[in-house]
């Protein structure tokens, strides 16, 4: 068992409101440097960056979690994390099937599709920024059918967060942790796991919050018995 | 002014607890962030928001509001329905948006708490 340094939250170029220098081969370097073992990536309502990610993470021998922040009807944001691009995709296709409306580049910023050198290939042109039809439960629960692990955003933030917008953790909700963004919010008592994270936007934030994990290695499996506690596995301090 | 009277003048159609009306409404509250109403709803108060997960109810029920009404022609989720029943609290919808149903409410005499 070792200890793996995990930020499980960050952002790409595909996210309007992130930097366009959030791309493959610049997230993966400025993770490495700070000393991560493991990143999330998890833009908004897509992802189709991961698999540039992914492959620049392998090339430069960093793992990474495909990932994506799911905005529901009520403008809560759940992190969905998966073993497998294939797993994300078929998320993202529910997600598509109930995001309405196109990106304003002008207002809300491009939205950029990447390879895993960098090279801008395509853009997307659906608000990302904007909020699924579906509810915080139905999230949940297709998140779960593709066998990710179902986070609840920045819990400790007022905007887009569960608590923010729905005043308190709906009794009986499926969540596999809650995500906080300070560190200090992290000994709070939310009846779930807590993991933290830095929601990077930009380069010098990749890291600035991350979750310490002992576990056997770098997989979403892992993480997942970390969570539950199982076999030895566990969140342990930073 | 009770919340009978309320519901005739502005034409709102009621959802749940259909015999709890005969409340008096000591103020409105107007926000879409649970959290908020959490902080700044009074008891007595009608809760004017677009949100129809169940917890409005929740908060509802902590903050012994009123009721609540739905704008934009909302319809509050089954659970939520549900929950208003067993709660005894007043959902009401109306196909007004937000701006214009407060506006009414404070020509009527409701105003708000601060």
């Amino acid at each position: 068992m070792r200890k793996v340094r995990a930020d499980l939250h960050l952002h790409t170029c595909l996210s309007p409101c992130a930097d366009d220098l959030m791309q493959a081969t610049t997230i993966i370097e400025q993770a490495k440097q700070i000393g991560l073992d493991m990143i999330g990536i998890c833009d908004h309502n897509s992802g189709e960056n991961v698999r540039a990610l992914m492959k620049a993470g392998e090339r430069q021998g960093l793992a990474v979690i495909p990932g994506v922040e799911v905005t529901s009807r009520e403008e809560v944001h759940i992190l969905g994390l998966f073993s497998t691009e294939q797993d994300l995709m078929n998320l993202q296709d529910i997600i598509y099937e109930n995001l309405p409306g196109q990106n304003d580049e002008e207002a809300f910023g491009p939205q950029l599709v990447i390879d895993e050198y960098d090279n801008v290939v395509d853009q997307n042109s659906r608000l990302l920024i904007g909020a699924t039809t579906l509810t915080l439960e139905q999230i949940i629960d297709a998140i779960h059918q593709f066998a990710g692990l179902a986070i609840a955003s920045h819990v400790d933030r007022q905007r887009f967060s569960l608590i923010g917008q729905l005043g308190f953790i709906p009794y009986g909700l499926m969540l596999d942790a809650v995500e906080v963004s300070n560190p200090s919010s992290a000994g709070q008592a939310y009846g779930y796991p807590v993991v933290t994270s830095s929601d990077a936007h930009f380069l010098e934030d990749v890291g600035k919050n991350s979750t310490c994990f002992m576990v056997e290695d770098v997989s979403l499996q892992e993480i997942s018995k970390a969570l539950r506690c199982e076999l030895g596995r566990m969140v342990v301090s930073n | 002014m009770k919340l009978t009277e309320l519901i005739q003048k502005l034409n709102l159609s009621v959802r749940s607890a259909k015999m709890q009306l005969d409340r008096e409404v000591t103020g409105g509250y107007a926000s879409d962030l649970l959290s908020d109403v959490l902080a700044h709803g009074e008891e007595g108060n009608l809760w004017i928001t677009l949100q129809i997960h169940q917890n409005i109810v929740g908060v509802a029920s902590m903050k012994d509001l009123a009721g609540i009404i739905l704008v934009n022609n909302r319809e509050p989720e089954p659970e939520t329905l549900e929950k208003a029943e067993a709660e005894g609290l007043p959902i009401m919808v109306t196909e007004m948006p937000t701006f214009e149903l407060v506006g009414k409410l404070y020509s009527l005499g409701i105003v708000g708490t601060k």
